[in-house]
């Protein structure tokens, strides 16, 4: 930011001006991250909806076309407009202050970025104002289903283009990312101080720079086929629909290790301040998130084990090897709370639910990575309890470990720790109770996507019991609604660095200025607020002033930079 | 840099943040290094699609299904050294290909002007360059409407639906990067570039050559392998 300071005071715009045509890279964070709990709420709303249909055998809410919309619409809000946004969102926010920038390479590209994603998701959700509803071939889009034959409605267009903008968006982030990444780290701060948040950005974004355009070429390809004769996915033509599925998996399974190594990222952040030990092998985990990315782009075929056409030995080996990196990590986390004087926050707390839930999650992909089971259990509910085991589980819960660990940072107030330890544990609970017996349902053969099932094959009482799961997981959302209501009613009156943290984006205020940084400490390790906030109390101590508690803040170091 | 420190407390002094790095790419460089990556992504997915439909297209042959490319009824159509076409019109693909690769070679020598400094040879030779792409696009069009009096299109078939839609999208690319040189030449003659100063013009250079590559290895796919 080169504006020129003369003592002239910028003319006052309102608010709502500054928000629509900021640059500033907290207030696009802080966005993306609201705009992506809006589309969660809503993709919530529809899950609420598919569960209480599925309560019991019989239609009661909708019918089987409204589902269909339902589930696809739920889906593509969930993995693209919810889970990659809000980890883009804590990218942009917090990044930039962990390296010890003033912005972003490319401020106004950010922008950019923010305002197609947000339409992206109007665009795909308009489709419900349509005559013939919206997009209803789920999530993936799998040819012919998608073809103008079998989805014949603008629905299916308006989800194209939806997520093709949100595609453009997560290039040019992506983008914005690495070059910020590259060219302004503060001075002091090598590659390896960087904060794992930090490391798991850069990989992310370079995952999203190869895996994305491979969707925008699809999303092209059948936009031809639908609407000027193209022939590429319809196989009397002599097109082949498998096609879309290996380009539509190139992209889409890159795209979950997009979707939980952000979180892998936040984690590692987390953890380390509530255990007081730096993180347990630093190196090792930026290897593991390295050696996670660079695998994830070699297993795409493992969706499409059934089809007969994929060579099922690499893929399974290539799947089951992603394992050995992420059981690092797991073990990595808990050898750094091995032994540390733990504190209990929320933000903890989420974490240790993490490592529960997640490696459960993790255990069932290494099942459906073997292809004999893969088989059995292809489209069934086990793939369903499976994807939501590792998307709430981990993506989820380590979102929510980010949102209550930076929520001061960005406000300059605090959550409720009571209200939030209510929201947890309601989440870890119905967590279990929704999702463990889809685990059951699909053991048993329940397909996945259907509106309506006979009643007296087994199949109704793990369903009542997830639909209960799902309802308790509603009611859980409300006293984080709550917190937030209550903490944005209330002034700011957090410190610099509430928690006794590491990392660089603690040394600044709360909420920090426009320019992020009036003072840098000095950056020789990988926990600089960490150094700056022992040097400060050696200092009182060698004075005779006894320690101070961890919510001093680096102020009183004084002017060391 | 931050100018925001006149206003703080004089002890604090100046926040040394980094804005670009002492040596090494500018920032508009790397930024469009990594957005070429995404863009070699995007075309290895419509030439995956290419080589899998081409690959898996079969057509009976004396009873027999055989291997064929491209479809029979459009053999004879994309032949780059004939000089007329089957209709009789000029073919005039080969000029086309001619002229973007040599308007890389005229790009470079814009950027080598910038760089010592000769601000009137760089505007006159991104002008030239701006000028060869827009006669690569007119030629193009030229070939599209000469394939489709010939009766190919879009929707006659695999040939027609991978050809308009690789060369189409390259065409768009092509577009982009016309108007990204228009903007160039316009900064030029402004004098906004120096031999210090003109990231932008390395960028838009890079991106030039990518979409000369790309044309390249479509030109070959298409019509001689």
């Amino acid at each position: 930011m080169s504006s020129i300071n003369l003592g002239i005071a910028a003319p006052p715009r309102t608010s709502l001006l500054e928000w629509l045509t900021t640059t500033d890279h907290k207030k696009i964070g802080v966005m993306y991250i609201a705009s992506a709990f809006g589309f969660a709420a809503i993709g919530g709303l529809i899950a609420e909806l598919i569960r209480l249909e599925l309560a019991a055998p019989g239609q009661q809410f909708v019918n089987a076309a409204t589902y269909d919309q339902l589930f696809t619409v739920h889906g593509t809000l969930m993995l693209l407009f919810f889970a990659g946004p809000l980890a883009i969102g804590f990218a942009n926010a917090i990044m930039p202050l962990q390296i010890g920038a003033a912005d972003m390479a490319f401020p106004r590209l950010n922008a950019l970025s923010y305002w197609l994603f947000l339409f992206g998701g109007l665009i795909v959700m308009s489709g419900f104002l349509t005559t013939g509803g919206a997009a209803a071939a789920g999530w993936t889009g799998y040819a012919p289903l998608s073809s103008s034959t079998f989805s014949p409605g603008a629905g299916m267009d308006l989800w194209i283009v939806g997520v093709a903008l949100v595609g453009v968006s997560g290039v040019l982030g992506a983008v914005n990312f690495m070059v910020t990444i590259y060219a302004r780290r503060a001075p002091g701060m090598h590659m390896f101080r960087m904060p794992m948040f930090t490391w798991t950005v850069l990989v992310t974004s370079t995952l999203i720079l190869f895996a994305f355009p491979s969707i925008t070429a699809a999303l092209a390809m059948l936009f031809i086929d639908r609407h000027f004769g193209g022939g590429f996915f319809d196989p009397t033509q002599g097109g082949n629909p498998v096609l879309w599925q290996h380009l539509f998996w190139f992209f889409g399974h890159p795209e979950v290790y997009i979707l939980i190594l952000p979180y892998f990222g936040i984690i590692s952040e987390v953890v380390p301040v509530f255990s007081g030990k730096p993180l347990f092998g630093y190196r090792f985990m930026v290897l593991a998130v390295i050696a996670i990315a660079s695998l994830s782009m070699g297993v795409w075929a493992h969706h499409m084990f059934t089809t007969g056409q994929v060579d099922l030995p690499f893929f399974s080996l290539m799947s089951l090897l992603i394992a050995v990196p992420t059981g690092i990590k797991i073990f990595n986390w808990i050898a750094t709370m091995w032994r540390g004087s733990l504190r209990f926050t929320v933000p903890m707390l989420w974490c240790i639910g993490l490592l529960y839930v997640f490696t459960i999650g993790g255990i069932s992909g290494v099942m459906l990575a073997s292809p004999p089971i893969d088989y059995m259990a292809q489209d069934t509910y086990f793939v369903v309890a499976h994807l939501h085991n590792v998307l709430i589980g981990g993506t989820v819960f380590a979102g929510f470990a980010g949102i209550y660990f930076w929520f001061p940072k960005l406000t300059g107030r605090r959550l409720d720790e009571g209200l939030g330890k209510i929201h947890w544990l309601l989440w870890v609970v119905g967590f279990a109770v929704t999702f463990i017996p889809q685990y059951v349902l699909g053991a048993e053969g329940m397909p996945r996507r259907i509106a309506d099932y006979p009643a007296g094959r087994g199949w109704d009482l793990p369903n009542l019991i997830s639909t209960i799961g799902a309802l308790i997981l509603a009611v859980g959302t409300l006293p984080f609604l709550l917190a937030v209501w209550r903490a944005m009613r209330r002034p700011a009156d957090q410190p610099a660095d509430p928690w006794g943290a590491n990392s660089l984006e603690w040394a600044t205020s709360s909420p920090p200025p426009h320019h992020n940084f009036d003072r840098l400490p000095p950056i020789r390790s990988l926990r600089p607020v960490f150094d700056e906030r022992m040097a400060a109390e050696a200092e009182r101590r060698a004075r005779g002033e006894g320690a101070a508690g961890p919510t001093a803040g680096p102020a009183a170091a004084g002017g060391t930079g | 840099m931050s100018a925001d420190a006149t206003v703080l407390p004089a002890a604090a002094g100046r926040v040394k943040t980094a804005s670009h790095p002492a040596r090494g790419l500018g920032n508009p460089v790397l930024g469009m290094l990594l957005f070429i990556t995404s863009e070699v992504m995007f075309f290895a997915g419509l030439f995956a699609a290419y080589f899998s439909i081409r690959a898996g297209h079969t057509e009976v042959i004396n009873g027999v299904a055989t291997h064929v490319w491209p479809p029979t009824q459009d053999v004879g159509i994309l032949n780059p050294w004939r000089l007329t076409t089957e209709s009789g019109a000029l073919n005039l693909i080969v000029p086309a290909t001619v002229i973007l690769i040599l308007s890389s070679f005229v790009c470079q020598w814009g950027v080598l002007a910038i760089r010592r400094g000769d601000q009137r040879t760089f505007v006159r030779a991104i002008s030239l360059t701006f000028v060869m792409g827009v006669a690569f696009l007119l030629l193009q069009a030229y070939d599209y409407t000469v394939l489709m009096h010939e009766g190919v299109t879009l929707s006659t078939g695999l040939f027609g639906s991978t050809y308009f839609t690789l060369t189409g999208f390259h065409g768009l690319h092509v577009l982009g990067g016309t108007l990204m040189l228009a903007a160039v030449a316009y900064r030029g003659r402004a004098g906004q570039f120096n031999a210090r100063r003109h990231d932008m013009v390395e960028a838009v250079s890079l991106y030039w050559h990518f979409v000369d590559v790309v044309w390249i290895v479509l030109f070959s796919v298409l019509y001689l392998v």
